[in-house]
């Protein structure tokens, strides 16, 4: 399954984006693997690879398309933000695909690591071009997050794109 | 754990956007591999390859021996921190180019435990296949908002004086836990040690247990 994604036929974030973008009732009824071979489906059909009658008879009439470029290596960028840094995670609703998970919108954290570039998914999904990067380990108090009945000490890491994070004010 | 087995579903028809009417996945599974191996996309010998991997060399014996080692080799536990895949290929294993690999150390008043909450992200190359509990909807959604009762599902009750780190794997990265070698086992062998690491243990859902009377001293 994966083997069509290595030949660049479409990249993991469209891959993830076809099992997100499942009607809600299809997703919940679905195996794990089941959202997999859906996803892959979906993509070869939309980017031409194979057609509608060629999936139901399993037989290739006509050869496929070529795949797309790779995206080059990543550019140097620096990054904004160093570890202890402290940020907010904006308060988003994209309608496409993120990885900025809901729980952690518009939440104070603070910079653990500095990792990346890596591809902003948000853009990748969605055939906007490369845009590469840094990515953050951001650490969330529990309690931030889940409020004062969490335990104190407990802490939650989320990664996330720059583009997901903005300085905290200073208080 | 709510399990969700992969097999218990159905498909029934009418409402779906599906491309294909609703039928057996394993049917649309093989349509679709014969379908690609005739556009000259795949060989059944890639799909051969990739199954025997998965069947017998990839699995959470390659993360145990990691861990082995590093309880072992305080040099090589360093190494194993600070560039995972790296240390995973000294060990002779292959960890393919371009996954990032991050390993998280257990230590006294630190549990580090981890999730993915938007799919199913898991270190393949040092786990193998994750457990379907790992992709179920509780545990993706429970793991980071009540970590503690997961836990203690799981048999693993821990005091309030040790904190619980999730880790989120909303990237590139993936996570893996070392835990910390139990006490009883000085001078245990990395052989020995290695039959300790249970895959749980690495996701950290579980402490590395001494069978009793195996205890040496």
């Amino acid at each position: 399954m994966g083997r069509t994604r290595g030949a660049g036929y479409y990249n993991l974030d469209e891959f993830r984006h076809a099992i997100e973008r499942m009607p809600a009732e299809d997703y919940l009824r679905a195996s794990y693997y089941e959202r997999w071979l859906h996803s892959v489906e979906t993509l070869l059909l939309e980017k031409g690879v194979i057609t509608a009658g060629e999936l139901r008879s399993g037989h290739a009439s006509e050869p496929a398309s070529a795949p797309r470029p790779r995206p080059g290596p990543p550019p140097a960028v620096v990054a904004r933000f160093k570890p202890g840094d402290r940020v907010v995670t904006r308060n988003v609703n994209p309608i496409g695909h993120t990885r900025l998970p809901r729980y952690a919108r518009g939440k104070s954290g603070v910079i653990r690591t500095v990792n990346g570039p890596f591809l902003l998914p948000d853009s990748n999904a969605h055939g906007r071009g490369p845009d590469w990067q840094p990515c953050y380990a951001v650490e969330f108090s529990a309690r931030e997050l889940w409020g004062d009945g969490a335990p104190a000490g407990d802490r939650v890491c989320v990664d996330l794109w720059e583009s997901y994070l903005v300085a905290e004010r200073k208080k | 754990m709510n399990e969700k087995h992969d097999g218990d579903h159905h498909h029934d028809g009418g409402h779906s956007h599906h491309p294909e009417p609703p039928s057996d996945v394993e049917a649309r599974t093989l349509a679709l591999e014969s379908l690609l191996i005739e556009k000259g996309l795949l060989t059944s010998d890639e799909v051969d390859r990739i199954i025997d991997a998965y069947e017998h060399d990839i699995g959470p014996l390659i993360g145990a021996h990691v861990v082995a080692r590093a309880w072992v080799d305080d040099a090589y536990r360093q190494r194993l921190l600070e560039d995972g895949p790296s240390a995973v290929k000294e060990l002779g294993y292959d960890h393919p180019a371009g996954t990032h690999l991050v390993v998280l150390e257990n230590v006294p008043g630190r549990h580090n435990m981890i999730v993915c909450t938007l799919c199913s992200c898991y270190p393949w190359p040092v786990l193998g296949l994750p457990p379907t509990w790992y992709k179920s909807a509780a545990y993706r959604s429970r793991a980071v908002s009540e970590p503690r009762s997961v836990l203690a599902e799981f048999g693993l009750e821990l005091p309030e004086e040790v904190a619980v780190n999730v880790w989120d794997s909303s990237s590139d990265l993936r996570y893996m836990v070392l835990p910390e070698r139990p006490s009883g086992t000085e001078g245990w062998s990395e052989e020995d040690l290695v039959q300790l690491v249970t895959r749980d243990c690495m996701i950290g859902v579980a402490r590395p247990q001494v069978p009793a009377g195996a205890v040496s001293g």
